[in-house]
């Protein structure tokens, strides 16, 4: 076979191998050792030394171009291929993605207690906690609420035959605080408080957030800063009215209550507020003397104040949240939203 | 407390505000507007009427046809079927168009045939009353054709006052009016001074045995009282607006005086009092039939008066109905006392009573306005009953009667505690305003309280008057005080909050349960643990505290399946209560609990239910950042699968349990498919380590697989402990790759394939070197398990 035969035949073969596997092949049958164009190369030793460089020349053209037509070939295929691959994996986009678990949700009790937690860290408030089961002393005594004081019988609380109780409110971990800390405090202590009661808007079990600071030249007026403050970032409103009731708890004295606008009606008037544009939030306060006496804390020296608010119900303004059972009943459906 | 703003006008005649206007400046003072209504609900086209005649309905026995009179147009016939309509009664009356509270519309109408021209009211249908026998009858001076409205003032609004405990001063008109004149600086109008002279010499005898619950006792007798007497509509009225039904002119008119000045007074039948009046404690086993006609027993300790015979009232709280004034009453004896509010609190409660007058004795009644009171309640007897009093009784005992101590009072406490200056003019001016009596002293004031104010007995009380006093609002907001040093926390504590988001990660949705449980429950998921029982539970479901959350959890899925949901994975955090013989554990926890799919159903992975690796896994996740890793041991716990059940180690302490709920009470609950529980202590889920630095080798790793046979029974957990406990140098992982019985292994054996992956620090390791430490493992591991390389 001539060498332009050769050639030709060779290109043949590399425009008809039609994968990459077949056009190796191709480069083997022709390039290889035992290649075909090799064998030529290798045979120009036996030929005239006055042919060999017009010849030699001539194959080593021939293998050049050959080499070029594989390469561009190779490349064609390699494109090719791609595009293949890709034409087969194609993927329906909007199928919905593989998901072994749905991220779940926490409860909207937890996201409103860890905001509050939040804020309150900003002023330098550590969380507190104190136990579910207290005595008579921490829950009431220690409070300023002797037996039988009338106060008593505004919570009604569940007892235990040895005396012990279900706390009524979040308040005895101040006094457990204070007992094993010395000023200057601030803390707030979120948790499950519980009362014997049972209705539309009671829940014998509910969550409170108590806030307790004690220290040096601590005032009224800076209650009503840190209180005013805490509300207006809670409720992301920075022109949020509050007002400050006289009110009266044992524990407390001089005693607020603390509302807020309606955040419904913007203070216009409407049923969640009663017509009245104001919506009753907390409990406040600066520590009464009998207390601080109580854990050893010297009323002349330091002063403090105390605040205390309910979580169902600053969870029902924020989320919209029409009724307190639902935060107990665990439906699904409710807890996916939050 | 319910405030008739007509009558307190009565002594604040300049008020000059409405009922809205009023309960804002009351609320702003502490004293909370609850609801603010009208004396009568919306009716219109009422006048006084006077019935001239009444003759019988031609028709009907039980129907009149009166002719009424209503000041002007002559004579209205009108069809009446009131038992009591009289020709001259004056009653209300309804003109054709007038539009009652019910709604109805007043026509002309024919009534059996007999036309009739509008319609005489009852008090019941003005929704004066709740139920009325007859027409409504109104004082022969009532003014004929005046609308009823105006007549009886029933555009008064009443503003229900919800009084914090310590504010006992304000259970009275006068108490209100008093606060009211102070906080408007409108002048109060006080009631003058009664005197009714004695008409005889005639008294009750009384001894009080009991001084220090009871300092003041002050009485009269009056005789001669008009039994066929009525209280007057004026004084019905007043009783009705603050919610007290009208029952005699003696019950009314010491109803009315404790209303007015705050005093519960109680009247006895003089002639059924036995020798004498004695008020005293109870003696054990005594009791007494109340006038509710209930028979209680009285505690020991509860202060009683007494006659010569046995107790004829629990003191302050309820009188008894031996004694009580009844239709033919017609001489009483009236008493009027102080009694320690320590003496009378929490009694009522425990006898489950809670009346007027030991919601006032409780908070505290004013010790110096007992004759007062029992001269404004005979002149009112008196004048509505006729009747002659005797003689002022008034024991006192001074060394028990509350005395007004002095309080000390410094001007840098003020500032000290409210963060604003309050000028010395103006705390002397709000003091005196409040009946203190105020003296300066060296560094400040020394102040005596009223008598009345029961709640001021130290100085951070008369603080708060003059904050309330001047407003809250005039309190300045102050910021900036906070401390801003920096605090050492633990940085090797994982939070709650970072343990909840690796849970909701994990597909669980959080729940909220109550923590007391039904005693069955408990009893099902701890049959060993005598739960703690609530004394006073809400229902028998609620009544110990649990000590497992499996329970709450469950109902929290069966609820929800119940609902349609097919699948479910929620987890709780709060306390399980385990109760011994010395002491409460309460214990933080974090339980889960799933049921249906072990992924929601999708077209891209095939559905299966969960299992018990499915937990496992989420179990072994959440200690992923633990600082010890828990080892798992098969175990029994009566509320799990027996063959599915995990108990948790970390280092020497079990801290909770894993598996799958037994299936026995799957299937009492109603399930159709498996539940997986867990429930750890959550201080082995929060104890982190702070990460250091360990270096990363740059030389390739080689890895080795093998599979060996054991016996089926051999815990995998163990083999693959072993060979990590063995020390092998530069054995970095084991991953146990496949499980596997069946085919192709002998029968009772099972086949576990291993992937080891060895890498050095400092050099490349040759094959000899891991193939070496490979032959080690594979003879240790024959040697303990009898474990067989695959070939």
């Amino acid at each position: 076979m001539n060498l332009d035969e050769l050639q030709q035949s060779a290109f043949k073969a590399i425009e008809a191998a039609s994968d990459l596997a077949a056009l190796e092949n191709v480069r083997v049958h022709y390039l290889g050792k035992k290649g075909e164009l090799t064998q030529l190369l290798k045979s120009l030793s036996n030929l005239p030394a006055a042919e060999r460089p017009t010849l030699g020349d001539a194959i080593n053209k021939a293998k050049q171009s050959l080499v070029e037509a594989i390469k561009s070939r190779r490349a064609l295929l390699n494109e090719e291929f791609l595009k293949e691959r890709l034409r087969e994996e194609y993927v329906d986009v909007t199928l919905p993605g593989r998901r072994p678990q749905i991220m779940g949700t926490l409860h909207p009790l937890t996201h409103t207690i860890h905001r509050i937690g939040e804020l309150f860290a900003q002023a330098g408030f550590d969380v507190a906690e104190g136990p579910e089961i207290e005595d008579d002393y921490h829950n009431f005594t220690a409070l300023n609420i002797p037996e039988h004081h009338p106060a008593r019988a505004m919570q009604d609380t569940f007892y235990f035959p040895d005396g012990r109780l279900l706390r009524t409110q979040t308040s005895p971990v101040q006094i457990r605080t204070m007992e094993k800390q010395k000023p200057p405090i601030r803390i707030i202590a979120p948790g499950r408080v519980y009362r014997c009661d049972s209705d539309i808007t009671h829940s014998p079990m509910f969550h409170q957030v108590e806030g307790l600071a004690v220290g040096e030249g601590i005032t009224f007026a800076d209650l009503k800063g840190v209180l005013a403050d805490f509300l207006r970032a809670f409720f992301e409103c920075d022109d949020l009215s509050t007002r400050f009731r006289p009110s009266y708890f044992p524990f407390t004295e001089p005693s607020a209550e603390v509302d807020v606008e309606c955040v419904h009606c913007h203070g216009r008037g409407c049923r969640v507020c009663s017509q009245s544009g104001w919506l009753e939030v907390l409990g406040s306060g600066m520590v009464h003397p009998h207390v601080l006496e109580n854990v050893g804390v010297d009323p002349e020296r330091f002063t403090g104040y105390a605040f205390g608010m309910g979580v169902e119900r600053l969870a029902m303004l924020k989320y919209g949240v029409p009724d307190l059972r639902m935060f107990f009943e665990n439906d699904l459906r409710f807890l996916s939203q939050f | 407390m319910r405030i008739s703003r007509s009558w307190l006008l009565e002594w604040l005649p300049d008020l000059g505000l409405d009922g809205r206007q009023l309960g804002d400046v009351l609320t702003m003072a502490g004293l909370e507007l609850d609801a603010l209504e009208y004396a009568a609900p919306a009716f219109s086209g009422v006048v006084v009427g006077r019935v001239v005649s009444v003759e019988a309905h031609p028709n009907a026995d039980r129907l009149k046809v009166c002719r009424v009179e209503e000041g002007g147009n002559g004579l209205h016939q009108v069809v009446c079927g009131a038992p009591n309509v009289a020709a001259g009664m004056l009653a209300p009356y309804a003109r054709v168009g007038a539009v009652l509270p019910n709604g109805n519309k007043i026509k002309q109408a024919k009534l059996r045939g007999v036309s009739s021209e509008g319609m005489l009211c009852s008090a019941s249908e003005l929704g004066l009353a709740e139920s009325s026998a007859g027409l409504m009858e109104l004082p022969e001076n009532a003014p004929v054709g005046e609308d009823i409205r105006e007549y009886l003032e029933l555009d008064d609004e009443i503003l229900e006052i919800d009084l914090t405990p310590n504010r006992a001063d304000c259970l009275s008109m006068r108490g209100v009016a008093r606060e009211a004149s102070l906080l408007l600086g409108k002048p109060f109008a006080d009631q003058k001074a009664v005197f009714v002279p004695p008409a005889h010499a005639k008294t009750f005898p009384v001894k009080v045995e009991a001084p220090r619950a009871c300092p003041r006792y002050a009485g009269r007798v009056i005789t001669g009282l008009s039994p066929a007497s009525r209280s007057p509509l004026w004084l019905q009225e007043r009783l009705r607006r603050a919610g007290i039904r009208s029952i005699s002119v003696p019950v009314d008119v010491t109803n009315y005086v404790m209303l007015e000045l705050g005093q519960p007074m109680h009247a006895f039948d003089l002639d059924k009092l036995e020798k004498k009046i004695r008020v005293r404690k109870a003696r054990g086993g005594e009791s007494i039939k109340l006038i509710d006609g209930q028979e209680v027993s009285i505690p020991e300790d509860t202060l009683v008066i007494s006659d010569a015979v046995g107790p004829i009232a629990i003191a302050g709280i309820m009188g008894g109905q031996g004694t009580a004034v009844s239709e033919s009453t017609s001489d009483i004896f009236l008493e009027s006392a102080f009694f320690d509010p320590e003496a009378i609190s929490g009694r009522a409660r425990k006898l489950g009573l809670h009346t007027e007058s030991s919601h006032r004795f409780e908070r505290g009644v004013d010790p110096a306005i007992q004759i007062k009171a029992l001269e404004r309640a005979s002149q009112l007897l008196i004048e509505i009953a006729g009747g002659e009093a005797g003689p002022l009784i008034d024991l006192q005992n001074e060394e028990y009667l509350p005395h007004g101590h002095p309080i000390h009072l410094r001007p840098e406490r003020i500032s000290q505690l409210l963060g604003m200056e309050i000028a010395p003019k103006e705390v002397e001016r709000i003091l005196s305003a409040l009946g203190c009596e105020v003296v300066s002293s060296e560094a400040g004031w020394e102040v005596v309280p009223p008598s009345y104010r029961f709640d001021l007995t130290i100085e951070a009380d008369l603080i708060e008057e003059l904050a309330r006093v001047q407003g809250y609002d005039r309190i300045p907001e102050r910021r900036g005080a906070s401390a801003t040093r920096i605090k050492q926390t633990n940085d090797s504590e994982i939070s709650l909050i970072s343990l909840r988001e690796d849970l909701q990660v994990l597909g669980y949705q959080e729940v909220v349960t109550y923590s007391f449980i039904d005693p069955e429950a408990s009893h099902l998921f701890a049959p060993d643990h005598v739960p703690l029982k609530l004394a006073n539970p809400i229902s028998v479901d609620m009544s110990v505290m649990r000590p497992t959350l499996w329970p709450s959890l469950i109902n929290v899925l069966n609820y929800n399946r119940k609902r349609q949901q097919a699948r479910g994975r929620v987890f709780e955090i709060g306390l399980r209560f385990l109760a011994d013989d010395s002491c409460t554990r309460q214990l933080p926890t974090l339980a889960g609990a799933s049921f249906g799919g072990a992924a929601p159903e999708q077209w891209g992975i095939p559905s299966k239910a969960i299992d018990f690796f499915d937990i496992k896994g989420d179990v072994e996740n959440l200690f992923s950042k633990a600082a010890v890793q828990p080892e798992f041991y098969a175990d029994e716990h009566p509320a799990l699968h027996p063959g599915q059940a995990a108990r948790i180690k970390v280092g020497d302490v079990f801290v909770g349990w894993l598996g799958m709920l037994h299936p026995q009470i799957e299937r009492d609950y109603g399930f159709d498919q498996p539940v997986g529980l867990f429930e750890i202590d959550l201080s082995a889920l929060q104890q982190s380590r702070i990460p250091y630095f360990e270096p990363i080798s740059k030389y390739p790793a080689l890895r080795r697989d093998f599979a060996i046979l054991v016996p089926a029974a051999t815990p995998a957990g163990n083999v693959l402990h072993a060979i990590e406990g063995m020390g092998i140098e530069d054995l970095r992982s084991v991953n146990l790759f496949d499980v596997y019985m069946g085919e192709g292994i002998e029968k009772g054996h099972k086949s576990l394939a291993f992937g080891l992956v060895f890498q050095a620090l400092s050099k490349n390791l040759t094959d000899q070197e891991v193939d070496s430490s490979l032959q080690r493992i594979i003879e240790e591991l024959g040697r303990r398990f009898a474990a067989k390389l695959r070939g």
